[in-house]
């Protein structure tokens, strides 16, 4: 398997350990020479993650990139052993990616599914994460595990349970609304659609992103505050001038990975399709992808495409990085 | 959003004042009735039968919940049970792999310096990055290429490497197994693997509990690697499984019913799994904070 050169190559160089990337926790100096196979050790018990990873990661990527390079090809019509052969297709399935008009929408179906999730989702649980970290704030405990209750709730049950929550027979919504003779909506309709979707995502979201930018908070020390509070600072301002900036890593890390999460949407639509007539079977990206694989038995074009939505994602995700770097060192100068 | 940030300003007044902080309190308060709705919603209509489902008021409890629940019992021989055992089989037996297998990782990562070290976590965190059905498909064709596609090993093997967990488990490793300790084990002669998995293992307990619990709930919740995986229904975990008879209920609305029940069988475990658990072990331990 892969994992042997992976591993052999690190083999070759546990010799002179003359990296100096190893921080604070290096071992080195006082391990006496005499123990060579303790040098050995660190590399023993790396064999299972990097078996693992060679196996369900860096294999299917080579496989899927090799199937994006290549097509079917049949000869006569197709009958028979030998007659559908895989031959060399050069970068065609990318040109096809590239022309697809559907997995473009769908991947601006995503990018306006963001638009919405991540700024609600994210303000949502920087709001009520300052609220946790208010003193006097009462029943805090409680509302902290309600809030992060939809955590252990499956994405694709949450989405049923929503799901229910739309249908004008079965909602209570729709009830109040019937009550005071508003107007009702259709949630499964056009832009609103996405709204529903998107409540769906920030209902399981915001308590786990919550607790992310909570834990930072309170890592902070409380003799800031006091400082603050002496020079006459409201609790407003404390938030604004010193949490918010000091909890800002957070705020990045816990966006980077909502964007990454949008661009893999899947489950609410999915779970919502049974539900509503007329959401194509390629809303989000990932659908796309299923859809060419699956529905149309097309491997090689769903690799391509799941190749390009894989490098969108590095690409982005290093801007990101890039962006949050040099904001957070400027932000130090 | 905006208002409530403003009315934050009274909230100032109200602290120096050393009283209840209401806006906070009514702001969190708010935020958890959001998140409750959708679970009572389903407590209650899990209560109601067919007729009463669609038309009585959708907070008011029916009268039908034992019949539902052995309704769902009945359908298909018992296999919303099977789905459970299922669920509980790949989450519970991969979390646990998964945890061993990040133990062994993360503290490698965490408490060795040598070379390539930083390259393979850097390798192993990028993992995140790749879309989850960017490596489902091709995962799925090569398994079926071995014939173990629409197997239990089809699930449970894609799930056991998290890199999450090697990363919680590289910073637990390096803040809670002290160097001198190991050293001082290493002198009187212990073997690496003994020095792992007497002293280590211990000391990183809250860190792999953690880590099992990440890995139980992420497995449990997976909805994308079982339905590209499994095709024989005998096999589908609980998310996939209703799924399916949601699928179904489109054409039959006689279905919904036990959908409805499902879902709130489903979701009773991990609920109380959490009740239970957060009085010993803390919500912070998941954002890889170190002091509990």
């Amino acid at each position: 398997m892969t994992s042997a050169p992976l591993k052999g190559s690190d083999l070759t160089e546990v010799g002179p350990l003359a990296d100096g990337t190893g921080t604070a926790q290096s071992v080195r100096p006082s391990r006496p020479r005499r123990r060579g196979r303790g040098r050995s050790a660190p590399y023993w018990f790396l064999v299972p993650t990097l078996t693992l990873f060679a196996a369900f990661t860096v294999v299917p990527i080579g496989y899927a990139i090799w199937l994006s390079l290549h097509r079917v090809q049949v000869k006569g019509i197709g009958l028979g052993k030998g007659a559908r052969s895989q031959v060399w297709n050069g970068i065609g399935n990318y040109t096809d990616v590239l022309k697809d008009s559907e997995f473009g929408h769908s991947v601006l179906r995503a990018f306006g599914y963001g638009l919405i999730v991540i700024p609600t989702m994210l303000g949502l649980a920087l709001l009520f994460a300052l609220m946790l970290d208010t003193p006097k704030a009462r029943s805090a405990p409680f509302a902290r595990l309600m809030i992060f209750l939809p955590y252990a709730v499956p994405g694709i049950i949450a989405a049923l349970m929503w799901g229910f929550l739309y249908l004008p027979d079965v909602s209570p919504f729709y009830y109040l609304l019937d009550k005071f003779g508003l107007p009702q909506p259709d949630l499964f309709d056009g832009g609103n659609l996405y709204l529903s979707f998107a409540n769906i995502a920030v209902w399981g979201g915001t308590g786990f992103n919550m607790i992310v930018i909570y834990t930072a908070l309170r890592a902070i020390p409380p003799d800031i505050y006091e400082a603050a509070r002496i020079d006459g600072a409201s609790n407003l301002n404390i938030a604004l001038r010193i949490k918010i900036p000091i909890v800002m890593p957070s705020l990045v890390l816990t966006f980077f990975f909502s964007v990454i999460a949008t661009l893999q949407v899947f489950t609410e639509p999915m779970a919502l399709k049974p539900l509503t007539n007329g959401l194509p079977s390629s809303w989000s990206p990932l659908m796309a992808i299923y859809d060419k694989a699956f529905l149309q038995s097309d491997i090689y074009g769903a690799s391509a495409t799941a190749v390009v939505l894989a490098l969108a994602t590095f690409v982005l995700s290093f801007t990101l990085l890039r962006i949050s770097d040099r904001y957070t060192r400027e932000d130090r100068a | 959003m905006t208002p409530l940030t403003l009315t934050a300003d009274t909230t100032g007044r109200a602290a120096k004042a050393r009283r209840t902080a209401w806006v906070p309190t009514l702001v969190l308060l708010l935020g958890a009735l959001y998140c409750l709705i959708p679970i009572a919603w389903v407590v209650i209509a899990a209560t109601k039968d067919r007729s009463e489902l669609f038309s009585t008021f959708t907070f008011a409890p029916g009268s039908g919940f034992l019949q539902n629940l052995s309704d769902l019992t009945d359908y298909r021989d018992g296999i919303f049970w099977k789905w459970m055992a299922n669920s509980a089989f790949y989450a519970g037996f991969g979390a646990l792999l998964s945890a061993a297998v990040s133990a062994a990782g993360g503290y490698a990562l965490g408490r060795f310096a040598f070379r390539g070290r930083e390259a393979i976590f850097k390798m192993i965190l990028a993992g995140v990055l790749v879309p989850s059905i960017v490596l489902a498909v091709p995962q799925y064709l090569l398994l079926s290429k071995l014939g173990m596609a629409d197997s239990y090993w089809s699930m449970l093997l894609p799930s056991i490497l998290s890199p999450y967990g090697v990363y919680l488990v590289r910073i637990y490793a390096a803040a809670s197994v002290p160097a001198e300790l190991m050293e001082a084990a290493r002198m009187d002669g212990a073997s690496e693997w003994r020095i792992f998995s007497r002293i280590a293992v211990p000391m990183m307990m809250p860190g792999l509990i953690t880590v099992f619990l990440f890995q139980f709930v992420g497995i449990w919740n997976n909805f994308l690697l079982p339905y590209v995986m499994l095709a024989d229904d005998e096999k589908f975990p609980i998310t996939l499984g209703l799924y399916t008879l949601l699928a179904q209920g489109a054409s039959q609305p006689a279905l919904y019913t036990l959908v409805i029940t499902g879902c709130l069988l489903a979701i009773l475990p991990l609920i109380g799994l959490f009740l239970v658990i957060q009085r010993f072990w803390s919500l912070d331990l998941l954002s890889g904070s170190v002091k509990a």
